[in-house]
């Protein structure tokens, strides 16, 4: 285990610079996860879910939540690539981990599933506060909804959602026919960040409040502001799945059926198993991770990078993206990749066409503008890894000699120039020698 | 023996001239070891380094033609300046000093002289310094003589003015440029004196190295056809004023517009059409003058009525065209620097840019004192030498003291071109008073012997009376002689006595008590000797300080403060190749020089809007400042501040002009909103604008850890806010003194946070209110 350990390190040691994160590329199977559980009954209580990551090649590492040993890292490195927080009742977890080293473990490049649950502490609070999430400051209050509840249920608290991000990035291909059940706390984002994102958001109707007690006052959250499971990508592209419900990763769950109320559609099996296990794949950089090569430029006709441009060249830009499949990369197949060449505005911002390869290329001139520009490339696709390519590159004005020699408009100067001279000749002679 | 037989009376004064000459070409050789070693005070007591800011720049660009050749500096696209627009350096700078240099370090090393090119450009100033002494001399000896010409380079070689613009190290434009001035002059007058169409050309020239070296051409481009159009008006036209003139016109204004720097400025801004006016005028002049020759005085008058009604209605015609023309450009087709000196108080009123160097602010009475000393006080004396006699030559120099006293008291940084002025003047009159006092006492003395010997015949003393009176006369001897220099010997003879006899008749006039010559005299020479005291006193104190290293003598001995260097040498050591570093425009050229990093904006202020972004910046809270820089790719900004050693040319003293500069583009950024009621403050009565921002924060952060109060010793005041934090910022180097500061603009969050506000009332007062603000970027 150890020696496994230290290869794995080494070789993630060596895809370093490659991908300045720790999603090894060589490995994914060896990739290790700690599961935090404030009860170790969870464990087979939400058997499925942890299966299906053992059996995608997760080494999963389950402890209790206050472990006095719990360390997330040792001698600077980090033990684990992913981490579950499946404790929402945790006040406290053992050993050296609290709320800021879970976000410095998202800092780093690592990804987190976090879920939270009716009466979530504030430790588990604060983590998804890191994250942007902000869950139902009343810690009794549930997500409520009258007309989208499942009709298994009593008091309209296991919600049948179906609200669903449209992203093949995120929940892949095949589409989620079943409603997702939930049943736990509410939770909001700021609509200005936008790192995080709604993945399973809740019905108009829905609102979030305590079941057992008589509403005094509106609710604060309420209607489709409310999210059910959000998702975060950091701006290093670690991933996070927040949850507002525990339950919804669980056995029990996985395998009822759901018929929501008022549909006539009655489903043998709830999407939960599909949703959940669609989410941890995105979670875990099995899909919507984007790598790019080095941005590559040279004039028209040559295949050498030059160092500097002059104003109305001809160039040619091309750019390789590969997405990582879950087992290999693969090349990336998209329209709407674009380049723009940028001084303080772009100048010239283009669409970059795919030879299916991986390859995205285009050319241009180079506008009449000179100054120090830069190829960018931005491609913040909904569920994709951000792409964020830049490389300057001068643009200088003509050389001396490199304008037109003679313009033809000027010609009539010319002549005057040049008959001027002759007639001076002529007139110097005439009055030197004419006696 | 033959020869001397035959002209027994020129011998000994052609002996006496030969003397002569040798004489003052040993004193000009002294003249010019002289300039150039009193400008070395800089390089004995500090080191041999390149100073202050321009000269950066010049010496980063020499440094590049000696390494690519003069094709590639040409057509220079410098991509390290004025991120992200870059700069054209090879249209934009006025070559002639690098080329100079340049040439200089090539023809040393192609004789295995292997000098460095830093070592050629720090020398350069004082060699040209002794240049420019000779060039006086030849200018002087054209007006006054060559006693005059002496005087005059010797004052010049040390006038604290132009020293304190070319020590070693000084490596600016006006190093070669004040030379060229000074040998464009004499040419003209030369021509003006001989008529000679090589000098006019060799004028020609000279003026193109005068535009290749020096915006300041246009005071030539002006002070030439102002001359012209003088004696014109005083009458004194004639063929010789032509050919000194026509060809400069013609010849100047093509070589100028061969400057790529000035291009078609030649011909289309404002600065150059008195030049066109004044040659359109002297043409019409010369017909008149032509048609005067050869028509009767009759038909003269007929003609002059006829050709003045419809002259007057064309001029009326072009003028108004002219008019016209100029009034349709927004400045009137002035530069604005040019346009100050016109208004002095244009550039206040609407070019903060200009109006903010120091070295175009109008001068203060002391600096007078300081920069030309007692020749404030002979200048008169040579302007009235100048008028006895009023010759072509002398009213140009008198137009030429008038314009550049004016000048000079409109911008402090022209106190330069009045400088060569004063030295002439005071040559003149130095050399006329000691022509008098000393004729006089030889007067005096040989009239008391003359006495004494009464019983010697007369024919004895005829000699000694010619002689004693062509010694002391060999000045004004001199200026007749140059008249007729290239005549023969023969011609010279009879003149020369004829003008020898004229003089004892005219000296008799000018004859002085012998004790009032003698304490006359003496007085003259105490003068001189306080001048020369003064001189060497301003080169080895006052302008000898490179400033990018600085000292301080205190009763503990002497400090070097050496933070400029060391910080560059920090950014070239510990960031990247492409960083971008920010820092207000003084220290744009030194930080490309020194630390090779790419700057914002620089010493070459081109862009006004780039500037005044960097302003805004500066002038504007944290967040919106990294706004700003982020949106210029910069990496790092650098403060130098002046609080914990008391340096006062730092950027909180100059703050205010960031400010004004960031408000004349940028108007959310008001002045009013730093002052307190019109005061500029930092203490605890500094307005919160001022306390937050960026500038504010970037000087004071942790100041108040060295030594527990946050005084400043600029401002002598305790700050206004000591105990802060900064959230966009990182402080990564601060230099020995404290002088240079450099932040790190922190990269944006990984993860943005939620809202704060709903956990604050959970967990009661733990969080800050600071947290509360809703910030993407926290």
């Amino acid at each position: 285990m150890m020696n496994l350990s230290r290869s794995v390190a080494l070789i993630s040691l060596f895809l370093l610079p490659l991908l300045s994160f720790s999603f090894s590329v060589d490995n994914p199977t060896d990739r290790r996860v700690l599961v935090l559980l404030d009860d170790l009954s969870l464990k087979s209580s939400h058997s499925i879910f942890f299966s299906t990551l053992k059996s995608r090649g997760f080494d999963l590492d389950f402890k209790l939540a206050d472990d006095s040993k719990l360390a997330l890292q040792r001698y600077g490195q980090y033990l684990y690539d992913g981490l579950i927080v499946f404790a929402p009742s945790t006040e406290r977890f053992g050993g050296s981990l609290d709320s800021k080293s879970i976000a410095d473990f998202v800092d780093s490049g690592r990804d987190l599933i976090l879920s939270a649950d009716t009466s979530a502490s504030d430790l588990i609070r604060g983590i998804a506060l890191e994250c942007g999430v902000d869950f139902d400051e009343d810690s009794s209050a549930m997500v409520i909804d009258h007309s989208s509840f499942s009709v298994s249920d009593g008091d309209h608290t296991l919600i049948a959602a179906d609200d669903l991000v449209k992203s093949d990035a995120i929940l892949g291909k095949t589409k989620i026919e079943a409603p997702v059940l939930f049943r736990g706390v509410a939770h909001s984002l700021n609509p200005t960040n936008n790192l995080v994102l709604k993945v399973l958001s809740a019905s108009p109707s829905a609102y979030s409040a305590n079941p057992s007690s008589k509403l005094s006052s509106p609710p604060q959250l309420t209607g489709s502001a409310i999210s059910l499971v959000s998702v975060m990508q950091a701006r290093n592209n670690a991933r996070v799945v927040i949850s507002g419900s525990l339950q919804l990763f669980s056995d029990r769950l996985f395998r009822s059926g759901v018929q929501k109320a008022g549909s006539p559609n009655k489903y043998e099996k709830s999407g939960n198993e599909q949703f959940a296990t669609e989410l941890s794949k995105w979670v875990f950089h099995e899909r919507g991770h984007l790598k790019a090569g080095s941005l590559v430029h040279h004039r028209v006709g040559e295949t050498d990078e030059p160092a500097i441009y002059r104003i109305k060249d001809d160039l040619e830009f091309s750019v390789e993206i590969l997405e990582w499949s879950g087992k290999s990369w693969e090349p990336y197949v998209a329209d709407d990749v674009q380049v723009q060449f940028y001084m303080m505005s772009p100048y010239v911002l283009k669409t970059l066409s795919t030879d299916k390869k991986g390859m995205f290329h285009t050319s241009f001139k180079v506008p009449d503008v000179y100054g120090v520009f830069q190829f960018k490339v931005e491609y913040g696709k909904l569920g994709y890894t951000t792409l964020s390519l830049s490389k300057q590159i001068p643009v200088r004005p003509y050389r001396h000699n490199e304008y037109e020699r003679f313009i033809p408009t000027a010609y009539p100067y010319y002549g005057a120039c040049f008959t001027t001279m002759a007639g001076f000749f002529v007139f110097s002679f005439v009055y030197l020698y004419h006696k | 023996m033959a020869a001397v037989e035959s002209l027994p009376p020129g011998t000994p004064s052609a002996m006496r001239n030969a003397f002569g000459t040798v004489l003052s070409a040993l004193i000009l050789v002294l003249i010019g070891v002289l300039a150039f070693s009193i400008r070395l005070f800089s390089v004995i007591k500090y080191e041999s380094v390149i100073h202050e800011f321009d000269p950066y720049f010049n010496y980063r660009v020499t440094q590049f033609l000696s390494k690519n050749g003069i094709y590639e500096f040409w057509n220079w696209f410098d991509d390290r300046t004025w991120y992200p627009l870059g700069r054209v350096i090879g249209g934009t700078v006025y070559p002639g000093l690098t080329l100079t240099a340049g040439t200089i370090w090539w023809v040393l090393n192609s004789i295995n002289i292997p000098l460095s090119v830093e070592t050629v450009c720090v020398f350069t100033a004082p060699v040209f310094s002794a240049f420019a002494s000779w060039a006086t001399y030849l200018l002087t000896k054209e007006v006054k003589g060559s006693g005059a010409g002496l005087a005059a380079a010797a004052l010049l070689a040390m006038v604290p003015s132009y020293i304190s613009r070319s020590v070693a190290g000084s490596y600016d434009n006006e190093a070669v440029a004040i030379f060229a001035l000074i040998f464009t002059f004499y040419l003209y007058i030369k021509t003006l004196n001989t008529g000679s169409l090589f000098y006019a050309t060799l004028n020609a020239i000279a003026y193109f190295y005068m535009v290749c070296s020096w915006g300041g051409y246009t005071f030539i481009i002006n002070l030439i056809p102002m001359h012209v159009l003088l004696c014109i008006v005083t009458g004194r036209y004639s063929p010789r004023l032509y050919i000194a003139y026509a060809p400069l016109v013609v010849l100047g204004t093509l070589l100028a517009a061969l400057v790529p720097v000035v291009g078609f400025n030649a011909v289309l801004t404002s600065e150059h059409f008195a030049s066109f006016l004044v040659f359109i005028i002297i043409h019409v002049v010369a017909l008149v003058y032509y048609i005067k020759g050869i028509l009767t005085p009759k038909m003269f008058k007929v003609a002059v009525t006829l050709v003045v009604s419809i002259g007057l209605v064309v001029c009326l015609i072009v003028v108004a065209v002219l008019v016209a023309l100029v009034a349709s450009s927004p400045t009137g087709g002035w530069s604005g620097r040019s346009l100050s000196l016109l208004d002095p108080t244009y550039a206040s009123k609407y070019i903060p840019i200009i109006a903010s160097v120091s070295e175009h602010q109008p001068p203060t009475w002391p600096s007078y004192f300081m920069d030309i000393n007692v020749l404030a006080f002979l200048v008169p004396a040579g302007i009235i030498a100048c008028f006895s006699p009023l010759s072509d030559a002398s009213s140009f120099v008198v137009l030429y003291i008038v314009m550049s006293v004016y000048f000079s008291g409109v911008m402090v940084r022209l106190m330069l071109v009045l400088a060569p002025a004063a030295c002439i003047m005071s040559g003149i009159a130095l050399s006329q008073a000691f022509d008098v006092f000393t004729g006089s006492i030889k007067y005096q003395l040989s009239s008391k012997s003359k006495d004494n010997a009464e019983d010697n015949t007369s024919t004895k003393n005829a000699p000694k009376d010619d002689a004693s009176s062509g010694k002391t006369d060999k000045g004004e001897e001199v200026s007749k002689e140059r008249s007729s220099k290239k005549g023969k010997k023969k011609e010279r003879e009879p003149a020369e006595k004829l003008s020898v006899k004229s003089k004892i008749v005219k000296k008799k006039a000018l004859v002085l008590p012998l004790e009032a010559s003698i304490v006359a005299l003496l007085l003259l020479i105490m003068l001189g000797a306080f001048y020369v005291i003064h001189c060497v006193w301003a080169a080895a104190e006052a302008y000898s300080a490179p400033s990018i290293v600085l000292t301080s003598q205190s009763h503990d001995g002497l400090h070097v403060f050496d933070d400029f260097r060391e910080s560059y040498a920090w950014l070239s050591h510990n960031t990247d190749v492409d960083d971008k570093v920010a820092s207000w425009w003084d220290y744009g050229y030194q930080t490309t020089a020194m630390a090779n990093r790419t700057v914002i904006v620089d010493n070459n202020t081109w862009n006004n809007t780039h500037i005044a972004t960097v302003g805004t910046a500066m002038s504007s809270p944290e967040k919106a400042a990294w706004e700003i820089f982020n949106s210029l790719d910069v990496k790092y900004v650098l403060v130098v501040f002046g609080g914990v050693i008391g340096y006062p040319s730092d950027d909180i003293n100059k703050f205010l002009w960031m400010v004004r500069i960031g408000g004349g583009e940028f108007p959310h950024i008001k002045e009013a909103d730093y002052l307190r009621d019109g005061q500029y403050r930092i203490d605890s009565e500094a307005t919160p604008t001022m306390l937050n921002c960026l500038m504010y924060k970037l000087c004071y952060y942790r100041f108040v850890e060295t030594d527990g109060k946050g005084y400043d010793r600029v401002r002598r005041t305790e700050i206004g806010k000591k105990y802060f934090k900064l959230t966009h910022f990182e402080e990564v180097f601060t230099s020995h003194h404290w002088m240079v500061r450099i932040y790190k603009l922190k990269p944006q969050k990984n993860r943005i946070r939620g809202r704060v506000k709903k956990l604050k009332q959970k967990t009661s007062s733990g969080v800050s209110s600071k947290s509360v603000k809703k910030n993407p970027w926290m």
